[in-house]
């Protein structure tokens, strides 16, 4: 067991080593295989983050109904009365225009745009749960309150978030794709990499060959090599992502508060974050030992 | 401890390097293997440490067939020969000191051990005050005496050395012979392929005598 840690000791050693002696050009292959792990990872998280906000939105489909411009109170009231008598109607809310008026001059900022308007442009609306939130269901109720005297626009949140979900399920494949695609580069590039070592090597592997070295122990600085390079490069993405994902936090901050919650980019998960240098790490180390192993064969004795 | 019995060998492309040799020799003997240029001599070394393997007969090793074991054994049997190459095979891109130390480095030997004997055996060769110093800087004679070191710092059973006075004047050829002799002398085995008549006379060695493959003297124990 403790020859065993020694000799993998030994071997990761001459591993950085090896790194140590070429380092602009280790840095350079981390930051080249970093950035473009970064895509796919990047877009995994934004496509994470809009999935989880886009279920929020589907788990409660909600329907708006807005009324006429020139809609009176006692018009309003009706229709409160009737949403009270629809047995599919879970709960409503209503929404004043003065209210949303406000809400807005809040959110936007554009407090001298508003106060400019000669009149409020915005509607009463309200808010409404269905009962039952199977979209025929949703859509049934969205087709009969469309006909209700005075409401001028009735519309189903529901529809857009399955849009937006299904375009997230896309790209998620994207993401997918792209990674696997990336994984393999990573794979040939570490292969390249190690084949152009081994022969620099050749000698200095014959010789150590011939005074008794072992396949494992000639193979164990190539291995660690390519899986060190593998983790540089998910470091480098790390950073990238993060780093991104920190800068879009501030400026979606800055620019919502109300849907700060909605648009807030989760960082990466420790999970994830483990994921994202293990796998690149061993799949360096998987595009060595192809490499290793087949060069090594070559210099046979 | 070492026999060959009716070892031949032949090259791929049909050259009959060895044909039909048998000999033995027993734990500490000092042995040469003479002959002329082409006679046969590295072959046979090569066949002890499995650097070649015979095309018919056997070559046994403590025991061990060599001709036939396995390749993940192979490096584990070479460990327990020290081996000085024709040429050399040193690593010009590491120290003296680095050179020496790869046998124990291979066999896993812990770094402070392994610095203690690497000193020692710099020290047996005489070359201690270059251990820093890089392999190209060094002259012919010190070269092959940092060969020397290197095949003995892990102390093994047997020495090989094929033409380790090769390019060498007389006087340092009987340094080496000196090294070899006191190797010798502590009871390690010592084969070593030449065809150096002053060393020869110096050591005064048993002697196994080739000629175009074949065993001319010196085959019986
Ligand atoms: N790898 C090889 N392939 C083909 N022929 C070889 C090879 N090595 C040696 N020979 C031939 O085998 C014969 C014996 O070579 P060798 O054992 O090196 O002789 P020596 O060391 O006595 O000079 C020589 O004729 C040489 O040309
Ligand atoms: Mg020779």
């Amino acid at each position: 067991m403790r020859a065993w840690l020694a000799a993998h000791a030994g071997g990761f050693g001459a591993a950085l080593e090896r790194i140590a002696f070429a380092p602009l050009g280790s840095a350079l292959n981390a930051l080249v295989i970093g950035i473009a792990l970064s895509l796919p990872v990047g877009l995994y998280l934004l496509v994470s983050n809009l999935q989880a906000a886009s279920h929020q939105l589907t788990a409660a489909p909600q329907i708006s109904a807005f009324m006429a411009l020139d809609a009176n109170r006692a018009e309003i009231a009706q229709i409160e009365a009737r949403l009270k008598q629809t047995p599919q109607i879970a709960a409503y809310r209503l929404v004043p225009r003065e209210q949303a008026l406000a809400e807005l001059k809040k959110s936007s900022g554009l407090t001298d745009v508003i106060d400019g308007l000669p009149q409020n442009p915005l509607p009463d609306a309200f808010v409404i749960d269905a009962a039952d939130p199977s979209p025929t269901a949703l859509e049934a109720l969205r087709d009969e309150i469309r006909q209700w005297p005075r409401v001028a626009h009735v519309q189903l949140d529901a529809q857009w978030a399955r849009r937006l979900d299904a375009g997230l399920r896309f790209s998620r494949m994207v993401a997918a794709i792209l990674g696997t695609l990336l994984g393999i580069a990573l794979v040939a590039v570490t292969f390249n990499t190690i084949r152009l070592q081994v022969l620099t090597r050749r000698e200095e592997i014959e010789v150590i060959k011939l005074i008794g070295a072992t396949d494992a122990f000639i193979q164990r600085p190539f291995l660690y090599f390519g899986a060190l390079q593998g983790l540089a490069g998910g470091a480098v993405a790390w950073l990238i992502v993060s780093a991104g994902a920190y800068l879009a936090n501030r400026s979606l901050g800055e620019l919502s508060h109300v849907y700060a919650s909605l648009l807030q980019l989760n960082a990466l998960t420790p999970g994830d974050s483990l994921a994202l240098l293990l796998t690149p790490a061993s799949l360096g180390w998987f595009g060595a030992w192809l490499s290793v192993s087949r060069h090594l064969a070559l210099i046979e004795r | 401890m070492i026999s060959f019995s009716h070892v031949s060998k032949r090259y791929p492309g049909g050259h009959q390097a060895l044909q039909d040799v048998s000999f033995s020799i027993n734990a500490g003997e000092l042995v040469f293997v003479t002959g002329h240029s082409g006679a046969g001599k590295s072959t046979l070394l090569k066949l002890l440490v499995a650097i070649e393997r015979p095309t018919s007969g056997s070559v046994i090793v403590n025991g061990q067939n060599v001709g036939a074991l396995g390749r993940r054994a192979v490096p584990f049997m070479r460990r327990s020969f020290g081996l000085v190459f024709q040429d050399h095979k040193l690593l010009f891109d590491r120290s003296v000191f680095d050179n020496v130390a790869l046998p124990l480095q291979i066999a896993g030997f812990p770094g402070r051990d392994a610095a203690r004997r690497v000193r020692a055996a710099l020290d047996k060769v005489g070359l201690l005050k270059y251990e820093t110093a890089m392999p190209i800087t060094l002259s012919g004679g010190e070269q092959q005496r940092l060969c020397m070191a290197r095949a003995i710092v892990h102390r093994p059973a047997i020495l090989l050395a094929d033409e380790p006075t090769g390019n060498l004047d007389t006087d340092y050829a009987l340094e080496i012979g000196e090294l070899i002799r006191s190797f010798n002398q502590v009871g390690v085995t010592a084969i070593i392929a030449t065809h150096d008549q002053t060393l020869l006379a110096r050591l005064a060695p048993r002697v196994i005598s080739l000629k175009h493959g074949a065993l001319e003297s010196g085959g019986a124990a």
